[in-house]
């Protein structure tokens, strides 16, 4: 708590330094990151955006983070301290910042705020998230020609939409290739823990899973899947390549650095409006890591093509028959799931064992 | 549900490693808080005997090295502590706060070419003839030198403090450092010793996290785990086998609670997640219940010869 105190005012200090040197030319972007820079997943990679966004625009623009804020009401603090330091455009980088950004962009309406992976907009708040789901059909794929146990873990952070469409993907994907697969889900209700990941992992392994797939964001499952031996993982939000070859055997990568790059762009020359981006392979937004040798080369193939059907978009990992976990249908042969329902999704599908925790 | 998949064996295994760095950090900061002094630095020389023991070990090829390295390191860090303080005068609980701000920065800062390293980590040591028994030989006897060693520890602090004339001064400083003053005993002195041994044993704790639990440095790592040694000492009521109690009590729920998941339990994840704190809390009400604290008479005064 006091460290971030501490950091809030260095940053506020900075910043009214910045708006004491008249109003120039120069943007001011902040970023809230729920975890540390250096947790090599999802927080480093919005760090990546970050530095681009500071490449990028050179002199013109001028960027403050606060790295570990934590979710909820305690996070308004650290948004207004930046809004009022003369922040321009604030993008805010986890779930959990979603009812915070809204309170604080009322507050602030000529502010804009960006918030990564929520459904709330306002005049002055836009939503953008990545299409985790087909880089996560991918992973099932893979997971399922790969396991020899049938036994997949699953080490998810909290019950929340994004989450629980990574779930249902990779469970859906890996049971088409392996009628047998079951899937084991631990909720670790964090999203940054690097001992408490590593322990999910390991109580996975003990019980027989032999490939981890993990959406928090440290490298400890990968570190602890590595000590097991014959366990293999997949990068999470990063490339987490030094886990490759084995266990890493591919990795979701998440791309921000173009979208960043525009909305400032788009905050310099007025033309700024409030929206909802949810981009994917396609776009490239989300990024497919490379698959090592330690994959057979037919399921390497048949992974890849799967890539470039998403990317072309012929192919939507949500695409019926699809029945709910109850039995109930949700999708018929050969509809595809519409993006209001994927951004709520609140149900496993049908096969998955256990209840979402709410 | 499937208790079935669960294995007792691997289970008492896994969470004696997972409780082993929050036990040697509270077993630690139970003989400076023993001495009369409260470090809330625990987490900050944790990450710091993390980092350094891993940049060491990762340097040197030796985790050997990198644990002696860590304990170093955070003692060294746990003396300016003491110097504020016990010479300074300095008010303890702002300046503990200041020590594990200035342990996460300063780790952080070490840390930024180690990210994403891997280092030599410590081979299980299965201890002759003990390791071959059935059942009790793969749940305690085949671990690593540092779960042993963090034991042992327990019981060196537990027969130091009662039997020996060392634990009988230190404890009088804790109890009344006037007293012990006036029986011409050196309190300063003794507290920094207390103070040093603690910050060596987080810096253990810490460093078994980066070169053996998770194994890898990412920063922030402890994640809260000084504070929960912290708060085992309190539940220990300031003695040494209801530390490892306690210790082993909060790994094991937490090593449970993911296993029960694991395992397709029905009963509700929010439960299960929080079981550790509440059984914590619980034991905490029921010790405050009783009247008997067990804390030290002095601990968190300061202490100056001329008052």
């Amino acid at each position: 708590m006091n460290r971030r105190t501490l950091l809030a005012s260095a940053a506020l200090a900075l910043g009214l330094a910045g708006t004491a040197m008249a109003q120039d030319d120069t943007t001011k972007v902040g970023f809230i990151y729920v975890g540390p820079v250096g947790d090599g997943g999802w927080t480093y990679e919005h760090e990546q955006g970050r530095l681009a966004v500071e490449e990028h625009f050179g002199d013109k623009v001028e960027t403050v983070f606060q790295e570990s804020v934590p979710e909820g009401a305690d996070s308004e603090r650290a948004m207004t301290q930046m809004a009022l330091s003369g922040a321009d455009i604030i993008f805010t980088t986890s779930f959990g910042y979603m009812d915070p950004t809204i309170n604080v962009a009322k507050k602030f309406p000529d502010v804009k705020f960006e918030h990564a992976t929520g459904y709330k907009r306002a005049d002055n708040v836009s939503t953008y998230s990545a299409r985790f789901y087909e880089g996560r059909a991918i992973q099932g794929l893979i997971a399922g020609h790969m396991t020899e146990t049938n036994k997949i873990g699953y080490i998810a952070s909290f019950p929340i939409p994004e989450v629980i469409r990574g779930i249902n993907s990779a469970y859906l994907h890996a049971k088409e290739v392996n009628p047998d697969v079951e899937f084991s889900i631990v909720w670790a209700y964090t999203w940054f823990d690097p001992a408490k990941e590593a322990d999910a992992a390991n109580a996975l392994i003990e019980q027989g899973a032999d490939v981890i797939l993990q959406h928090t964001d440290s490298t400890a499952p990968q570190a602890a899947a590595e000590k097991a031996g014959n366990v293999i993982t997949f990068g999470q939000a990063s490339d987490m390549g030094d886990y490759a070859p084995m266990p890493r055997v591919s990795s979701i990568i998440d791309n921000w650095a173009p979208y960043y790059i525009d909305r400032v762009q788009a905050v310099m020359d007025g033309t700024w409006e409030s929206k909802d981006t949810w981009d994917g392979i396609g776009p490239g937004m989300v990024g497919i890591g490379e698959i090592t040798d330690a994959v057979p080369e037919e399921v390497k193939a048949e992974a890849l093509a799967m890539k470039d059907a998403i990317a072309a978009g012929e192919y939507h990992p949500f695409t019926g028959p699809i029945n709910k976990q109850d039995g109930t249908p949700w999708l018929a042969e050969g509809e595809v799931a519409d993006d209001g329902t994927l951004a709520g999704m609140d149900f496993y599908v049908e096969g998955l064992t256990g209840e979402i925790p709410n | 549900m499937d208790l079935g998949t669960i294995n007792p064996i691997l289970l008492v295994a896994s969470l004696m490693v997972s409780a082993t760095p929050i036990l040697l950090a509270a077993i630690g900061e139970m003989v400076v808080e023993k001495s009369g002094v409260l470090n809330l630095g625990v987490e900050g020389m944790m990450i710091t005997g993390a980092v350094v023991g891993f940049a060491v070990a990762v340097n040197t090829g030796s985790p050997g090295l990198g644990f002696a390295a860590a304990a170093l390191a955070s003692a060294l860090l746990s003396l300016s502590f003491g110097v504020l303080t016990q010479f300074l005068l300095s008010n303890q609980v702002a300046t503990g706060l200041g020590l594990t701000l200035v342990g996460l920065g300063l780790s952080s800062l070490i840390g930024k070419p180690y990210e994403g390293m891997k280092s030599p980590t410590l081979p299980d040591l299965p201890l002759p003839l003990l390791a071959d028994m059935p059942v009790i030989g793969p749940m305690l006897f085949q671990h690593d030198l540092m779960v042993y060693l963090s034991i042992a520890l327990v019981a060196a602090v537990w027969a130091g403090l009662k039997f020996t004339r060392a634990g009988l001064i230190l404890r009088a400083v804790g109890e009344s450092h006037d007293a012990a003053h006036a029986l011409g005993y050196k309190v300063v002195r003794i507290r920094l010793m207390a103070i040093f041994f603690g910050g060596a044993c987080s810096g253990l704790g810490g460093a078994y996290l980066s070169l053996v639990r998770v194994p890898q440095w990412t920063e922030g790592m402890t994640a809260g785990a000084g504070w929960i040694a912290l708060a085992i000492v309190v539940f220990a009521s300031w003695k040494p086998w209801r530390v490892l109690i306690g210790a082993y009590l909060f790994g094991g729920v937490t090593v449970l609670q993911l296993n029960l998941q694991a395992a397709g339990t029905r009963l509700p994840v929010e439960y299960l997640s929080m079981s550790p704190y509440l059984i914590t809390i619980l034991v905490l009400v029921i010790i405050s219940a009783r009247g008997y604290h067990g804390a030290p008479a002095s601990l968190g005064r300061p202490f100056h010869a001329s008052h």
